[in-house]
């Protein structure tokens, strides 16, 4: 089941179009990576999703209803840029913007007396955000996002501002988010990140949606069948032009196109050659394929 | 409306827990009254301890005679001008007037010397002087006698009622009126002011430190509107209140002091010694009058219809503030936008004086207490008076639907203008805000 369906989704604003014809699929229960280069249309998108803006053609469908300020309390964000009430203390301010969610006054007091024991941030309680320092002041607002347990959590550039630590804390409350059922969209430039958390992934450029689909299907869309094989060569080898080859001692390693070949017939050519140490498919990184999807399509 | 609750409460809260808002609204009715006793205390101390400046005299008419007061003694002489002039300077004479032959029916020429600009209080207590005496010795020359002249002078006040329809008469006292419509309409003003800028200011806050995305994943942006208006207005309406009490308790403390000291025709006395040269007959008079004037006046009336203008004026002028705050980036870029709001007051604030409390029952009057960006202040003025029905129910309504179409109008301009950044706004983005959908 999707949680989300997004169909012909367009907005203009008046210099500019922001998002043209979006079609979008984010199933129940996954890690959606929303990908992008500034200024692509994420932030519109999300702010849409979010009902901050409304679109100008097209329909979202939340639980398969349409979207509606009914389904506010079902939705989490943590948007880009990060802001709490500088002269509020921690308690009161977790407690206003749970209830602004539509929670009660006795289910917001539990709810963020379980996350201050969770994060073990008590002594924080009566603290202003001012003296807090910006790490510190994430973790608020990363409980903020979530302390009304939506079925949709919206995640803009969720790891920026933390340090290594605190990041690692971060993923695995996200990882453990989704353990419960819940539907988390991933909006950010981090790669490594995307790789390690998500199973979804939407690329968006210059408004248009250019990829979609699950991570492992799309890295296997852009793979180039090419191997990586780790020869020790008998004797002299003659390297044709079109392969890569790097010499490390008496290993030599070799990019292989695969050709019309199948893989089984490739390594019985190599083992022809010398003793193999290593054969393995290259697959792009995500990385790499956002970077060659941008380039190809700034060419255009 | 939950929401909105929500949003009036922190507003509420987040300002009247802050200790500046105890500091605020303890110190300010304190302000006024210490900063004037400051003043009275150095003016006290100057007279007392100022020496006897005194003023040297050349008459060559040996025709007046100037009394010595308080702080000023006059001595006169036959000095030349020359010396005069000397004496002033080598400082042992304060002043010197020289009087040189006038003509009675012409008098001119008359010269004040002095090494300070004299203040004009007392150039018209000499001038007064020689008045008085020109004139008696005028008449004199005409064969009338000054004393006959002053025999005949009459001390006349008109005591003025007003009638209403059914019939019942009211003592009014325009000073007393006056008086009210100046402080109420002043307090208004200064309200609209104080706290439409707490609005502006909060806005960008929300607006720069980004608050405002999460907020308005939330909620409505006119709902967030709408309740940071709501909220610090109770925030102003908490601090008068604890400003009425705070008077009203001094107030009694003072005059129970006070009134237990000295029976009230000697307080009255020592308010205004000038009264006392009056006869004594007239003061009781005067005093129950102004009781009277007091009573007549329907103070329910008067607040009430203080409390509408005051909330009434506070929501149409408070929408504006936050759209304002909601279209800039820092609140030295809302100075280009406050113009609309602060020539509008102003014209209020200066009509009030001008037109409405000298008549208010003027065309002017009637249009500036109509018309709802000015009638908040001017109407006050018209109310200590009393207004006509129709005028009051006229300036109600126009003052609903008046800050009913700002609040609609500043929505928009809020909705749009709080989720941008950097971006250069004018007068014609915010025209085709209002425009867009």
């Amino acid at each position: 089941m999707n949680i989300l369906e997004i169909s012909h989704l367009s907005k203009a604003f008046e210099n500019h179009v922001a998002l043209k014809d979006i079609n979008l699929s984010i199933p129940k229960g996954s890690i959606f990576g929303l990908l992008g280069p500034n200024g692509a249309g994420k932030t519109t998108l999300i702010r849409i999703i979010n009902q901050i803006i409304d679109a100008n053609e097209g329909e979202i469908f939340f639980r398969n209803e349409k979207l509606h300020p009914k389904h506010i309390p079902f939705i989490g964000y943590l948007p880009e840029e990060r802001g709490l009430y500088k002269k509020m203390k921690v308690w009161d301010q977790l407690i206003f913007f749970a209830r602004l969610k539509g929670m009660s006054l006795d289910e917001a007091k539990s709810k963020v007396n379980f996350w201050l024991d969770k994060l073990a941030i008590q002594t924080w309680k009566e603290k202003k955000i001012e003296d807090l320092s910006k790490g510190m002041a994430q973790k608020i607002q990363f409980i903020a996002t979530v302390i009304h347990e939506p079925e949709l959590l919206i995640l803009d550039e969720p790891f920026s501002g933390f340090d290594p630590v605190n990041a690692e804390l971060i993923k695995n409350e996200i990882l453990e988010l989704r353990e419960k059922g819940i539907t988390i969209v991933l909006s950010t430039h981090r790669m490594e990140s995307i790789e390690l958390l998500c199973d979804q992934i939407a690329m968006i450029h210059r408004s248009e949606l250019i990829l979609s689909g699950g991570l492992l299907e799309v890295k296997r869309k852009f793979r180039n069948k090419i191997y990586k094989v780790i020869l020790e060569p008998r004797g002299e080898l003659d390297v044709p032009k079109e392969w890569k080859s790097i010499t490390i001692g008496n290993q030599i390693i070799l990019e292989v196109p695969l050709q019309q070949k199948s893989p089984n017939m490739l390594l019985n050519e190599m083992i022809a050659l010398g003793e193999v140490q290593g054969f393995s498919e290259i697959i792009p990184t995500m990385e790499e394929i956002f970077i060659q999807q941008i380039k190809s399509h700034s060419y255009e | 409306m939950n929401k909105v609750f929500l949003v009036i409460q922190r507003e509420y809260l987040a300002r009247v827990k802050k200790k500046s808002f105890l500091f605020a609204t303890i110190l300010t009715p304190l302000i006024f009254p210490t900063v004037m006793g400051i003043f009275l205390w150095i003016a006290v101390g100057e007279e007392k301890g100022a020496s006897l400046r005194i003023i040297e005299v050349v008459d060559e008419n040996n025709l007046f005679f100037l009394e010595s007061r308080d702080q000023y003694a006059f001595s006169f002489s036959k000095v030349d001008i020359e010396e005069g002039k000397r004496q002033v300077q080598s400082g042992e004479r304060f002043g010197f007037l020289y009087i040189p032959k006038i003509q009675l029916d012409n008098p001119s020429g008359i010269t004040y010397f002095g090494e300070t600009n004299p203040s004009m209080t007392f150039i018209a207590d000499m001038e007064s002087s020689l008045k008085r005496r020109i004139e008696e010795q005028r008449m004199m020359e005409s064969g009338i006698d000054p004393k006959v002249l002053d025999a005949y002078r009459t001390r006349v006040s008109i005591q003025s009622i007003t009638l209403d329809n059914s019939g019942n008469e009211k003592i009014t006292d325009a000073t007393i009126n006056y008086g009210i419509g100046f402080f109420t309409g002043i307090l208004i003003y200064i309200f609209i002011f104080v706290y439409g800028n707490q609005i502006m200011q909060g806005v960008i806050e929300e607006k720069s430190s980004r608050i405002i995305e999460i907020l308005v994943s939330s909620i409505k942006p006119f709902q967030l509107m709408l309740g940071k208006i709501i909220g610090i207005g109770a925030v102003g309406l908490t601090q008068f209140l604890i400003w009425l009490m705070l008077i009203a308790g001094v107030s009694s403390i003072v005059i129970g002091y006070f009134g237990m000291q000295m029976p009230q025709q000697t307080a009255m006395e020592l308010a205004s010694p000038a009264m006392t040269e009056m006869s004594n007959m007239n003061i009781s008079n005067d005093y129950s009058e102004i009781l009277q004037v007091i009573g007549g006046i329907d103070f329910v009336k008067i607040a009430l219809t203080f409390i509408f203008y005051f909330i009434g004026g506070y929501l149409l002028y408070g929408s504006f503030f936050a759209a304002i705050g909601a279209a800039v980036d820092t609140p030295s870029d809302a100075q280009q936008f406050m113009l609309p709001v602060t020539i509008p007051l102003l014209i209020a604030y200066l009509g009030l004086f001008v037109f409405v409390l000298d008549d208010p029952n003027s065309n002017v009057s009637f249009w500036l207490s109509v018309v709802p960006f000015t009638s908040p202040i001017a109407m006050m003025g018209r109310a200590s008076y009393g207004v006509p029905f129709f005028d009051l129910a006229l300036s109600m309504s126009l003052l609903i639907v008046g800050f009913l179409f700002t609040t609609w109008m500043a929505g928009k301009i809020y909705k749009i203008g709080i989720l941008m950044h950097g971006s250069k706004v004018n007068y014609k983005t915010l025209w085709k805000w209002i425009k867009m959908n």
